[in-house]
């Protein structure tokens, strides 16, 4: 009877992975795929389509635009969202309330009518469509989640450590970048890394903020209007891959804190 | 007496329409050992804050030799704080922590290194210099907070319940190693905390607080055995507390008669009028008083409990109220016994307000 329930138990579990993981499985296979098509049968393995992309300056330009709206607006995310939250931990009346609301509130907002608000407000101040139009679009969806991963991280503790800092003779600036930054590194690396994973695949702002120059998400989708090709199989496993990558290197910051502690 | 170190001057603060502080004046005067005493929301900690200047007083000044720092901000002060929960930086090494103060002071690291050894070795921890503080435990970490107040030669070193969060065992053994070290260093110290026995150890001069003011200041044994105040006397320890009048002043003499009979008190300052006996449990006996003693009247045993090191004992005397006793544990006493209660006279306090 055991044995049944647990097989039982097995199958469902191998049906629920699988629906979750067979297409990103697939997406992968057939990146591999020899032949034109990313359709059985599997021809392959090959490298080929992984050639193409990397030979095509299309490619890999947009991946190295990618990079550089991730990293730099994540990094602009995480300092505005740092100084933001150490800010507003000293403020525990209801301004601090109300400021801390408005920060968080974004997160809510769709990014199709944050993006939308971008292309009225960028349109109306002159900002031309470009990447430096989608950092901004990203520093906008990200601040709020960094704010409210650091402000969660500014305990009395932290406060209690500033007092002492400035007891001993800090000045500000040294307050910053001696004490509460260094503390709460591992939450300026996860906000920064989990912003730069957003950043990095996201679509909607990308798309209606650029023009020529643009994001690799941006890119697939072109390359995908004209069809199936294993060419897109070979950059979505790309994007999958450096995903994963900083998806590990946050759980690393976050849990790996949590492991030294006790 | 030379110049105090510390001098505050009619300091009040106010925390919206709370008042926690009401007109203070106090002299700290250099090597002394300060205790602040008193219940949770007694004033204290607001005291040591403004002293440290993480708080600016709504009215008053504080001058530290001689000069007026009410407004100086902390990094500017010659003080340093231990807080409660050491806020040691647990990013840096031991040595580093000790060693801060001076980087932010511009001193050259070979000498910083020395001066935070130095520092270490005073509080007996050395060899902790590259742990890191979480490697430590609760008693090395109050050292180290010590030790990095302390390499700052601050002119006042401020300590918020420095002890309380170590077990009581650990506790004891500190405060025996912090009045060492505060009589090696010479560095006048202001200590909060609600440890009434912590505080008679360590105080030179003992302040109990009650909302916001000092109501009873001296050095520990004249506080505890002859309070000034009400609060002060049931504060600390346990007193019994007799209502008493008095009758006739002739001199430095008074007489006092009380529900459980008359009794001569030779006090300065006396008035006529109502009046309060103190006595503290161990300071009383049983019996005929001897010559010497003063009689407090008599009643009947109520309760008699062996308590370890003493004998716990009630004597209720109708009129007069319960007294309470705590006997040498070899000296018998039957519940239900009638006796008289005697003391000796420099052991009755005697309050007026």
């Amino acid at each position: 009877m055991n044995r049944f329930l647990d097989l039982i138990a097995g199958l469902y579990a191998l049906v629920a992975y699988g629906f979750i993981y067979l297409p990103i499985v697939v997406l992968v296979l057939f990146s591999f795929q020899a032949s034109r098509f990313p359709l059985p049968p599997f021809t392959g393995p090959s490298l080929r389509w992984y050639g193409e992309v990397l030979g095509d300056s299309k490619f890999t330009g947009a991946m190295v635009n990618s990079v550089v709206v991730g990293v730099v607006s994540s990094a602009v995310a995480v300092l505005l969202g740092f100084l933001a939250a150490y800010g507003c931990a000293r403020m525990r009346d209801r301004l601090g309330g109300a400021i801390r609301a408005l920060l968080i509130a974004p997160l809510s907002v769709s990014y199709l009518i944050i993006g939308m608000g971008l292309v009225v407000l960028f349109n109306w101040a002159g900002v031309p469509k470009s990447l430096l139009a989608v950092g901004i679009g990203h520093v906008v969806i990200n601040l709020p989640l960094c704010f409210a991963i650091l402000y969660s991280q500014m305990s009395d503790n932290i406060i209690r450590l500033e007092q002492a800092a400035r007891d001993l003779g800090a000045r500000e600036w040294q307050v910053l970048s001696l004490v509460v930054a260094p503390v709460l590194w591992p939450a300026l690396l996860a906000s920064f890394v989990l912003s730069l994973t957003l950043s990095w695949d996201e679509f909607l702002i990308a798309f209606l903020l650029t023009r020529f120059e643009t994001t690799l998400p941006v890119e697939i989708w072109t390359l995908l209007r004209s069809g199936l090709n294993p060419k897109a199989n070979a950059i979505g496993a790309v994007v999958f891959g450096v995903s994963i990558l900083m998806v590990v290197l946050a759980e690393l910051a976050i849990f790996g804190k949590g492991t030294k502690k006790s | 007496m030379s110049a105090p170190v510390v001098s505050i001057r009619n300091l009040s603060h106010a925390f919206g329409a709370l008042t926690v502080l009401h007109e203070l004046s106090l002299d700290i005067q250099p090597g002394e050992y300060v205790v602040l005493l008193g219940p949770s929301g007694s004033g204290k900690t607001t005291l040591l804050s403004i002293l440290g200047g993480f708080l600016q007083p709504t009215n008053g000044a504080v001058l530290i030799d001689g000069r007026d720092c009410t407004h100086m901000p902390p990094a500017k002060r010659p003080t340093t704080t231990v807080f409660q929960d050491y806020a040691l930086f647990p990013h840096m090494s031991v040595g580093a922590n000790v060693a801060f103060g001076l980087r932010m002071n511009g001193v050259a690291k070979a000498e910083r290194q020395r001066l935070a050894r130095e520092t270490l070795a005073l509080v007996g921890l050395e060899q902790v210099l590259d742990k890191r503080p979480h490697q430590l435990s609760g008693g090395q970490r109050q050292r180290v907070a010590l030790a990095r107040a302390l390499v700052m030669k601050p002119r006042l070193l401020l300590l918020d319940e420095p002890l309380g969060a170590l077990d009581l065992g650990l506790r004891r053994q500190m405060q025996e190693e912090l009045k060492a070290i505060q009589k090696r260093v010479g560095t006048a110290f202001v200590h909060v905390t609600h440890d009434q026995e912590e505080a008679m150890a360590l105080a030179d001069l003992l302040l109990v607080m009650q909302d916001g003011r000092i109501v009873d200041q001296g050095n520990p044994e004249r506080v505890y055995t002859q309070p000034s105040t009400r609060f002060s006397a049931t504060f600390m320890g346990e007193n019994t507390l007799i209502d008493a009048e008095v009758t006739e002043i002739s001199g430095t003499t008074a007489i006092l008669r009380t529900a459980l009979g008359t009794l001569a008190l030779d006090r300065p300052g006396i008035r006529k009028g109502k009046a309060t006996l103190t006595v503290r449990p161990e300071n009383l006996r049983l019996g005929t008083a001897p010559s010497g003693r003063v009689s407090l009247g008599s009643g009947e045993v109520a309760e008699s409990v062996f308590q370890g090191s003493y004998r716990k004992a009630v004597v209720r005397t109708g009129s007069g109220g319960d007294i309470l006793l705590k006997l040498p544990v070899d000296m018998p006493v039957g519940i239900g016994e009638r006796v008289e209660v005697h003391a000796e006279l420099r052991h009755i306090g005697l309050l007026q307000e």
